[in-house]
């Protein structure tokens, strides 16, 4: 770290990140003939030697569970790499009382090489809420400056649906959606029962070929990676066409340290660890982009001090690091009788849901502000490491008995998922812990985070509504919760949702937010955020696909602004 | 080379004839079916064949394992065993490199031949049949716990061991054909879901 290495070369950008956000910006920035470093703290990935498509579990010693039966904590042995909760040598610490989870991944196209391809457009009173019920701030924008954005991304990237017109859930650019599988059709009925509406869903999975990608071949492993880029990830479907243009500089291995300002007040460039040895290394480039993951890009900013800012870079306002949500998560299953008379059929599908249930209850008044979106699957996928843990809490004994309740009952189970909006709140935040730093010698986060009522009231609605639903459809309900203990109705521990956003909100107003409407900063015109940290509120929509349009749209304003000299 | 890693290499390859012109891919899966063949051959080749040595287990213990992982799920008339489906090879390699269950499944064992011994003078192995079954059915369920608290630990131990055994069981070629599951291959539509019958 003694030792600053200085390049001479001047880049028009410098992104970090190569996920949805950054993956985005380097597409649109390199066609649109500006030259770009992309930093990626990660190295390459390789889909024909990483992903495990295809494999079965008795193909690997540790039989999917992986070394010391650990991956089951992070989904898995077969997931694409290189996901995890904890990464050795960067920790990050909670606030006493505070649990907040993170799951970061390191590797070019970062966490979209195994995301749930869950592709939700924010609807347009998403953008409002604030005005509406009085709780936080609407956005700077609307969903009409977004949603040409929203068509560009789905037209590109590919996003099976149908149009429904839900006003909760807005039709977008759809490919034909597949065919239900058994244990939708069971849910679209005790939902018809119920009054509860139950769609195809929308997820970045090819049905048809687009732009010389294979259409999905169904082997219902989209977490693993997909070899022939028939689902979305920015390693295959962003990098590729950025590098075709000759523009993109990709480093991998670079953990970026802090976005350095110049005299000018304006940013001059980015320095950052080479993994590979240790030592401190510099991009020059007359515009940043920080696509690092929402926490990870206030954290860089947070680290980024100077007479001009003493309190982090772009932070004028202090809200950096504020703001932060993350999804209401709640999930519960049941066991569903009719099932066990299926005969052994193909269930796989596609590597996510077929079918789903936008938040219904819009139009009525609830004990809980805004909503959420029910996930739900189950049935015969294939079997792996942990399928019985749920049947082995009831079934006790030993033997041929086990052994044939088993039989009997797999492929029975349909679970449910919970996703719903949080609200800001002053105690869920995070910031520079003043005591750690990781292995590279950069500080790291420490985070606060508290659930308020309106998330537990609507745990409590989910947890109501899915026995109802499992009822409906003649089975028994067999999760049990309260309003007791650390996780009350089920409430999943902040950032296990990995939807965690806002940490870097935009907003009309300077004073109290730290992006403008095109993820720009207020103070430092050439700095602009481009991943979740934008996001004013986290509706109850998986928020990747937004990221993808933010990141669209901001990066044709950089374009712009950039061919008039304004940077 | 197993037979499902040359159908996998195959699907793969056949993949790679469907593969477009103009792709926004770098890489077309025809040189992925031999990478991925061969990253799942060499995990092959590390697991030696023949007589699987123990990593963890003493060589007593892990005939223990064994016997107490073909009690839990037995071959019978539709298919092989636990035993058979290398659940003892598989829960000795995790428990070699997992502290906890190094406790939970190591310490175990060692209760049940010290409960053993002291009920009938010898250890789970030596005991008779009917003295095995005897104290199995007394480890197998939960309620025992509740009226003798003696038990708990054994019943504690024996739950873990049964989601062991079924994890290595249900991932193995044979517990997988016993499921009748079907899938994880290549299909040019999703076929969706046959007739339901009814509810």
């Amino acid at each position: 770290m003694s030792q600053v290495i200085r390049s001479p070369k001047m880049y028009d950008v410098c992104v970090i990140g190569s996920g949805a956000g950054g993956g985005t910006a380097a597409k649109i920035l390199t066609e649109g003939g500006l030259s770009v470093a992309l930093l990626e703290a990660g190295p390459p990935v390789n889909p024909e030697k990483d992903f495990k498509m295809f494999a079965w579990p008795y193909e690997f010693p540790h039989r999917g569970a992986g070394v010391g039966g650990h991956a089951s904590e992070n989904f898995g042995e077969f997931l694409a790499p290189n996901g995890a909760w904890d990464i050795d040598g960067e920790p990050y610490t909670s606030a006493p009382g505070a649990n907040f989870q993170w799951f970061r991944s390191r590797i070019v196209g970062g966490r979209t090489n195994h995301w749930g391809r869950i592709a939700l457009r924010f609807a347009p009173i998403d953008f409002k809420s604030g005005t509406r019920d009085g709780l936080g701030d609407d956005w700077p924008i609307t969903y009409d400056d977004l949603a040409p954005y929203y068509d560009k991304v789905e037209s590109y990237i590919g996003v099976f649906g149908t149009r429904e017109n839900v006003s909760s859930a807005p039709d977008g650019v759809f490919l034909p959606p597949p065919k239900p599988r058994c244990t939708d059709l069971i849910v679209k009925k005790a939902c018809d029962k119920l009054n509860i509406t139950c769609i195809p869903s929308r997820l970045a999975i090819l049905t048809r070929s687009l732009n010389g990608r294979l259409p999905c071949h169904y082997c219902g492993q989209c977490g693993r990676g997909c070899v022939t880029a028939s689902n979305f990830s920015s390693s295959q479907v962003m990098i590729p066409p950025a590098m075709k243009t000759g523009k993109l500089t990709m480093i991998t291995g670079a953990m970026a340290r802090e976005v350095l300002l110049g005299k000018d007040g304006k940013a001059e460039g980015v320095s950052y660890i080479d993994k590979a040895t240790r030592t401190e290394k510099r991009v020059n480039a007359r515009a940043v982009v920080l696509a690092a993951s929402a926490c990870e890009s206030a954290r860089l900013l947070l680290n980024s001090k100077s007479s001009q800012f003493p309190d982090g870079l772009a932070n004028s306002s202090g809200v950096v690091g504020r703001y932060l949500t993350d999804s209401v998560g709640s999930d519960g299953w049941g066991i569903i009788p009719q099932l066990e008379k299926m005969p052994p059929h193909n269930h796989d599908g596609v590597g996510g849901m077929h079918m789903y249930i936008p938040w219904w209850k819009f139009d009525r008044k609830n004990d809980f502000p805004r909503g959420y979106h029910i996930e739900f699957g189950g049935g015969r996928g294939m079997p792996g490491v942990g399928m019985f843990n749920h049947l082995l809490r009831d079934e006790e004994g030993y033997g041929a008995s086990l052994k044939q309740r088993a039989r009997e009952s797999y492929g029975t189970g349909i679970g449910l998922a919970g996703r719903g909006e949080m609200i800001p709140n002053p105690d869920t935040y995070c910031e520079i812990d003043p005591d750690v730093v990781d292995k590279w010698g950069i500080p790291v986060l420490r985070f606060h985070f508290q659930w308020s009522d309106y998330e537990l009231r609507q745990a409590k609605d989910m947890q109501e509504t899915f026995r109802a639903i499992i009822e409906a459809a003649g089975g028994e309900y067999k999760t049990k919760t309260s309003i007791q203990g650390q996780y009350p109705f089920g409430i999943e521990a902040g950032g296990k949702i990995i939807h965690e956003v806002g940490t870097a909100r935009m907003g009309a107003d300077p004073k109290s937010s730290v992006l403008n409407g095109y993820c720009q900063s207020h103070d430092v015109k050439n700095v602009f955020v481009m991943d979740g940290a934008p996001l004013v509120t986290n509706p109850d929509k998986n928020p990747t696909l937004t990221i993808m349009a933010l990141a669209w749209r901001a990066s044709d304003y950089l374009l712009d602004e950039a061919k008039k000299g304004n940077l | 080379m197993s037979d499902n890693s040359v159908s996998r290499r195959d699907i793969l390859r056949t993949l790679a004839l469907g593969a477009v012109g103009g792709s926004v891919l770098q890489v077309i899966p025809a040189k992925a079916a031999e990478y991925a063949h061969q990253v799942v051959h060499k995990e092959k080749a590390a697991s030696p064949s023949g007589k699987y040595a123990p990593k963890y287990f003493s060589p007593r213990q892990y005939e223990t394992l064994t016997t107490l992982c073909d009690t839990i799920i037995p071959k019978d008339d539709k298919s092989g065993g636990a035993v058979e489906a290398g659940a003892p090879e598989f829960i000795d390699l995790l428990t070699s490199e997992n502290e906890e269950y190094q406790l939970r499944l190591g310490g175990g064992l060692m209760w049940l031949d010290s409960f053993c011994s002291v009920r009938y003078s010898n250890p789970f192995l030596d005991c008779t049949p009917a003295q095995r079954k005897e104290v199995l059915d007394l480890i197998a369920f939960r309620k025992n716990a509740k009226q003798d608290l003696t038990l708990s630990q054994g019943v504690v131990f024996f739950a873990f061991l049964r989601r062991m055994t079924c994890d290595g069981f249900y991932t193995s070629k044979i517990g997988i054909a016993d499921l009748q599951y079907i899938g994880n291959t290549s299909l040019r539509e999703f076929p969706g879901c046959p007739p339901l019958p009814e509810a």
